[in-house]
């Protein structure tokens, strides 16, 4: 580092800044009521192997913000995304494939689905592909009901997958990131670490080495994916995690890469394995 | 040709050609990170120097930097040294190579370089997440460089 003695003392100010109570995640716990009793949530936990010599615990998105906005989440009358899910129970049940075909009629209730928003992306063992919960069910609207693909980011596909994370809600994230995994894994860790864009930022400058910080006005999380697909206050919309990645990078002043691309398709696996430990909170509230 | 767009090709020509003193981002030189001369040749207007650095779609220096020296603005960043002092800490020189590209003084620095033109990775048209049509500007032009910088030399102690 080619710094003078004054820069550097001024970047340990900085640094002291950062230690103030402002820079933490907030100590607080999650728990859902629901029909069904209570559900607890691990929000902290240690962080997975592979991230150990970056860091020692890992958050979800919950603990950066605001009382109000965590406070939606407890209870799901208040919480702006079960819309969202209901939307999709509708169309879980509807008829709608060429003939006549519904996602119930060949998997009873949505309760099938439970666990899978866990353990995606995974490698699908048949094929070899990458499968995100979108790949899945775009793979039966066409091939099963014979409809044209849904769109990444449509509300039919946000929908549905608000309906299936929310089967897993409560299960730890558990992603494969060995065997058939790996390659896969190895390519979105390269894109994590890539300073894209005119202002040169990757994935870790912003969720790694400044997490805690205020980037503006914005409280910067580790950038975790269990909480996904997020209810946005500002958006009054449901995002799914490729979304964010989107949004992520345009504000690097970078051509994205556009969901379900190869490239986020990988990142979403890195990022999910970062997660590895912490509960799918089914949908999530963000502002 | 009417009279207004006469003028309009007038200054379509004055901003296709800069001026004859102005250094373009990839001829700049940089001397142990500093750079000596005016980017514009001109002098800096600190006024507009602030203005610069607080607004989102320029500088937008306070989303990582306090400044205690420009009041009133709202949730500045903590991620970089407050800048309040730096002309005590830092030559003129000096804090026109750290706008331009702080990493010729920080190496693999997180500050963005605002004037430099080549080298990124998937580089988009400003903040559209589309790939930029012809050349890629720079972030900020040689004059609002110095003008920030002319603003960042009344931050004294
Ligand atoms: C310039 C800084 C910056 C960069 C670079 C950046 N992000 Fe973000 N990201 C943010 C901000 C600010 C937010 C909103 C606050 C928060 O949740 O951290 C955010 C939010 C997120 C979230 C939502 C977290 C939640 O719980 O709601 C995810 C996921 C995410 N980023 C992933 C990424 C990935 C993956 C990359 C790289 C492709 C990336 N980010 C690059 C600034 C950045
Ligand atoms: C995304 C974050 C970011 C933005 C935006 C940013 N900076 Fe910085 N800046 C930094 C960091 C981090 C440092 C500390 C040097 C280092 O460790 O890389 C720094 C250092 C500096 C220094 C040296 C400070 C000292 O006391 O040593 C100056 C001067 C400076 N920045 C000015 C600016 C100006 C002017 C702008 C806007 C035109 C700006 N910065 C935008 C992150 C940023």
């Amino acid at each position: 580092m080619r710094a003078t003695k004054s820069g550097l003392a001024a970047t340990a100010l900085g640094l002291a800044l950062a230690g103030t109570a402002l820079a933490d995640p907030v100590e607080d716990t999650l728990v859902v009521e629901t029909d069904d009793g209570a559900i607890e949530f691990v929000t902290t936990t240690t962080a997975p192997d592979h991230l150990k010599d970056v860091m020692d615990t890992i958050y979800s998105g919950w603990h950066y913000r605001e009382d109000e906005t965590r406070d939606l989440q407890r209870d799901d009358f208040d919480n702006p995304g079960m819309v969202f899910v209901d939307r999709g129970m509708d169309l879980w049940n509807q008829e709608i494939g060429a003939k006549g075909e519904s996602c119930a009629g060949c998997h009873e209730g949505p309760e099938s689905m439970k666990g899978l928003r866990a353990v995606t992306p995974r490698v699908d063992a048949g094929t070899g592909a990458l499968m995100t919960v979108e790949n899945y069910v775009n793979e039966c609207v066409t091939e099963r009901m014979g409809l044209e693909a849904w769109g990444m980011t449509s509300d039919k596909m946000k929908d549905m997958l608000a309906l299936i994370s929310m089967q897993s809600r409560g299960e730890v994230v558990n992603v494969a990131i060995d065997g058939a995994a790996a390659p896969f894994w190895e390519k979105g860790k390269e894109i994590y670490y890539t300073r894209f864009g005119q202002l040169e930022m990757s994935c870790a400058n912003c969720h790694e080495d400044n997490q805690g910080q205020m980037i503006r006005a914005d409280h910067l999380s580790q950038g975790q994916i269990n909480g996904f697909p997020v209810y946005r206050l500002k958006d009054a919309g449901i995002l799914s995690a490729q979304q964010r990645f989107v949004g992520c990078v345009r504000d690097t002043r970078a051509e994205t890469f556009k969901p379900d691309s190869d490239e986020f398709k990988a990142l979403e696996l890195y990022v999910a394995s970062r997660g590895n430990g912490l509960s799918v909170e089914g949908v999530s509230v963000r502002h | 040709m009417t009279g207004r767009l006469w003028l309009a090709a007038v200054a379509a020509f004055a901003a296709a050609v800069p001026a004859m003193s102005e250094t373009a981002p990839k001829d700049v030189a940089f001397v142990e990170g500093a750079i000596e001369a005016s980017l514009s040749g001109m002098p800096g207007n600190p006024e507009e120097g602030a203005k610069v650095m607080t607004t989102n779609a320029l500088g937008n220096c306070v989303a990582c930097h306090q400044v205690n020296g420009i009041p009133n603005v709202q949730f500045p960043g903590t991620i970089a040294p407050p800048l309040d002092g730096v002309a005590d800490r830092w030559s003129e020189a000096q804090l026109r190579g750290i706008v331009a590209n702080a990493k010729m003084t920080f190496e693999g620095s997180f500050m963005p370089a605002f004037y430099k033109t080549e080298g990124f990775i998937r580089p988009g048209a400003a903040y559209s997440g589309k790939a930029p049509e012809g050349d890629l500007p720079p972030i900020l032009t040689a004059q609002q460089i110095e003008d920030v910088v002319a603003f960042l030399m009344t931050l004294k102690e």
